[in-house]
């Protein structure tokens, strides 16, 4: 084919390159260290890439980031959208099951005996497990909370104006239209911290989401960047 | 049967439809049977009119009402709709895929539909009842990674369809309305062959399930939800002991020996039992419970089972007739030399991260050694999906080697760009060796580091190839290049995060059109190449695809301005309708 032709004898020299052996990543000049993966100093977590991520408006922009993270000495792991390509079904079903494990390792390993779970822990376990992406949502002065199935939402906008909707009726009698800014929603992760939404890519998110509370904004300063 | 014309045979062309009927409801292959009805009208008429299976790989190459025209004796349909990369979040949900439409002129044209499958669609409610109440012999719906309904659909379809043999939930998300559709099978109702609820987060009337298998005494697949307990489990199997497939759904319990006696003598009772799915946080202490019936199982699913240690491996050995292994990557490499010296039967493994996102320390437990292993001791093995964090050259050409036979070889390094962890090279070499030793290979998916030479191989070698992966791999258009205009066979083309640009595709614009589809994203197209590219190519329909709420229009957008996904398919329909506002068909 003539377009073919014309690609080898217009391109040799970058075909040329593309043979040079070299250590490190095409593109770059830099050396790179010997490890493929270093085994992180602390634990990963949603706290470590949210420390590599500056804002995560949009994952597509946080992946760009990526490439120029993986040049350099790989300290904090950037998370890309879709990779690696688990599904996200099977995402969310074993995203529970480490949460599971992890729970059940911590409590054999405090209790004395050496192989079973105690029902205490196969209990809460097993219900985030069962209804792995349920998540009960709070808020100060609601009478009682809901519960949202976190895989519904493929993003922030979609999470923010479902809850918008659900606890309208109880932002402010007195006011005629809830203002939504009076709020900031924060949610507890596997560690049980207290975390501002939406720092972190919503597929992350999602994942270490235990428990959501909407809170008023004058609690949550102190929380977050905005 | 030659009357007025005296002694001399009938001339081919004058047989009547219905020989050629019979005789094309030898071939087997839909593929043959479409060659056939391109030598001649009347080879046409006959073939359209009798073809009683049709499978629509995508959903908007045709308009439905034309597909039901062209063959009005169709009774089992499958049709698939979003590409396979929205199985990683990377399509806007509102994209389309629906299958209201298929329903609707399915309904209309083929009033004696019985099967019915969508795959990665749309479904809604509207569309399940319209199926209860259109096909009155209607008996398998298969929905598999669809979204958009509830268990109200479900119950309009146990209520209506009198004759269902099969109803198969996979992987969807199904919202749960707590409406009792498992009740609303009729007590008369002992038809159901095949039952599959694994994908149902919700609570299940236990009797009612109880009594609906005991009554199906044709009952051959269960696949529960995690909801029901083991003792439930052990329970329904007493009940279908001649079941053949089982899904266990939830298979932990506290070890209490009462339970695990009844659970063992349960599946004591199920000689038949061959395929084994489900098992989400299967504990160690009951899998012996299982050993009675390792010897019979040709498939195992512990993919969702997060077990490990000797208990998992003790139990994979007894399965010496396995062809089909689906297991974590808890087995590790240890494990996986046990399968390969215990199961030389097996055709298909598949092993999945237990850790993917490195939330738990990213501790490793599955290297290259654990395949090579697998690949030199089970001679028939031909399918493999394998996600490790690490791998050389040396483990692809040796794996190469010791299985020529590979039809699809999926590899998922964990980390993007992973070079030879040994060498620090591309790992060029290695998918090279595996392209030129395995020349049936059908489906590959490639990762970790790769400049444009290994795509010189595949461009080269792979001729039998009609699907191929790739991400974050290749230097340049080269790349590209050497795949389109190579690989003769190539109907699928799914792209992420390559610096590929217009370049390549406006010089091979014609290949797009012997192809199924192709997807790019996150690589170097600009919104003049792909209008380039539709006014070039009539029949492709080009979707420029944004995030939700991006809606700007492309023709305001200059000739330079990038394209972040790409969607190109062929279609005899022109140009969709039903498109969200982040889609813009150029």
């Amino acid at each position: 084919m003539e377009a073919a032709v014309g690609y080898v004898s217009g391109d040799a020299d970058s075909l040329l390159m593309a043979t040079e052996l070299r250590l490190g990543l095409p593109g770059t000049d830099d050396q790179k260290p010997k490890t493929t993966f270093s085994p992180p100093a602390t634990p990963r977590g949603k706290k470590r890439t949210a420390d590599a991520f500056e804002d995560s408006a949009a994952a597509e922009e946080a992946h760009k980031e990526a490439d120029d993270v993986e040049a350099a000495p790989p300290v904090a792991k950037a998370q890309v959208v879709g990779w690696p390509p688990v599904r996200s079904y099977r995402k969310s079903c074993f995203q529970a099951a480490a949460a599971t494990k992890s729970k059940a390792n911590k409590k054999a390993e405090d209790a004395t005996s050496s192989n079973k779970t105690t029902p205490s822990a196969a209990a809460p376990a097993a219900t985030s497990a069962n209804g792995g992406s349920f998540v009960k949502v709070s808020m100060d002065g609601a009478p009682y909370l809901r519960k949202i199935d976190m895989r519904m939402y493929k993003g922030y906008r979609e999470l923010r104006e479902a809850l918008e909707a659900m606890f309208v009726c109880f932002s402010g009698a007195d006011t005629a239209a809830s203002n939504p800014s009076e709020y900031a929603i924060t949610y507890e992760d596997k560690d049980g911290d207290l975390m501002l939404v939406g720092d972190v890519p919503f597929d992350m998110f999602s994942g270490t989401c235990k428990k959501l509370r909407i809170i008023k904004r004058s609690e949550a300063t102190g929380l977050g960047s905005k | 049967m030659g009357r007025a014309g005296g002694p001399a045979a009938p001339p081919w062309h004058s047989l009547p439809d219905e020989v050629w009927e019979h005789a094309f409801s030898f071939l087997p292959a839909d593929a043959d049977r479409g060659a056939a009805a391109c030598a001649c009208h009347g080879w046409l008429r006959a073939e359209r009119r009798s073809r009683r299976r049709l499978v629509v790989p995508n959903c908007y190459a045709t308009d439905p009402r034309d597909a039901v025209d062209r063959f009005p004796s169709v009774r089992a349909a499958e049709v698939k709709g979003k590409p396979h990369f929205a199985d990683f979040g990377l399509l806007p949900p509102s994209w389309g895929a629906y299958a209201a439409p298929w329903v609707a002129a399915a309904a209309d044209g083929w009033p004696l539909l019985e099967e019915l499958s969508f795959k990665r669609m749309f479904v809604t409610d509207e569309c399940l009842e319209m199926i209860a109440s259109s096909f009155r012999n209607f008996q398998v719906l298969r929905l598999n990674s669809c979204e958009g309904f509830t268990t109200a659909g479900l119950a309009a379809i146990t209520e209506g369809c009198r004759n269902l043999k099969e109803l198969d939930l996979q992987e969807n998300y199904i919202d749960d309305c707590s409406s009792h559709w498992l009740s609303n099978f009729p007590e008369c109702y002992t038809s159901l062959e095949a039952l599959n609820f694994s994908c149902l987060h919700g609570e299940v009337n236990f009797t009612v399930l109880e009594r609906l298998v005991s009554r199906c005494r044709n009952l051959k697949t269960l696949k529960l939800n995690n909801a029901i307990p083991l003792d439930n489990v052990a329970s329904l199997l007493r009940k279908a002991p001649q079941i053949i497939e089982l899904g266990t759904g939830k298979f932990s319990a506290d070890y209490h020996p009462d339970l695990f006696a009844k659970v063992e003598a349960a599946f004591a009772g199920c000689t038949s039992l061959r395929r084994l799915s489900g098992t989400w946080d299967a504990v160690p202490d009951y899998l012996p419970a299982f050993y009675c019936v390792c010897e019979g199982l040709t498939s195992l699913n512990l993919s969702y089972a997060t077990v490990q240690g000797p208990e998992l491996i003790k139990f994979i050995s007894r399965c010496k007739n396995l062809l089909q292994l689906w297991v974590m990557d808890l087995i590790e490499d240890h494990g996986l030399s046990v399968v390969a010296s215990s199961c030389s039967k097996l055709q298909e493994l598949r092993v999945f991260p237990s850790d993917p996102f490195g939330h738990n320390g990213g501790q490793v437990f599955l290297t290259e050694r654990g395949l090579v292993d697998v690949s030199a001791s089970c001679p028939k093995l031909e399918s493999v999906l394998y996600f490790c964090s690490r791998m050389t050259n040396e483990a692809l050409v040796m794996i190469a080697k010791n299985r020529p036979n590979f039809t699809c070889f999926r590899l998922a390094l964990l980390e993007p760009r992973s070079p030879d962890y040994i060498t620090r090279q591309p790992l060029d070499a290695g998918f090279s060796a595996i392209v030129e030793s395995c020349k049936g290979l059908r489906r590959l998916s490639m990762s970790g580091l790769l400049t444009d030479l290994v795509f010189k191989s595949i461009g080269a070698h792979a001729d039998r190839l009609e699907m191929l992966s790739l991400a974050f791999a290749g230097d340049s258009d080269l790349g590209l290049n050497d795949i389109l205009s190579g690989c003769k066979s190539l109907k699928k083309l799914e792209i992420r995060d390559c610096p590929f640009g217009d370049k390549a595709l406006l010089a091979n614009a014609a290949k797009l059109e012997t192809m199924r589809s192709l997807w790019m994203n996150s690589c170097s197209l600009t919104v003049g190449g792909c209008r380039l590219l539709a006014l070039k190519m009539p029949h492709l329909t080009v979707e420029i695809i944004n995030d939700p709420g991006e809606t700007c229009p492309v023709e305001s957008l200059p000739f330079d301005s990038p394209v972040e996904k790409l969607y190109v398919y062929r279609t005899l329909a022109g140009p969709r309708s039903d498109t969200p506002d982040c889609v813009q068909i150029v």
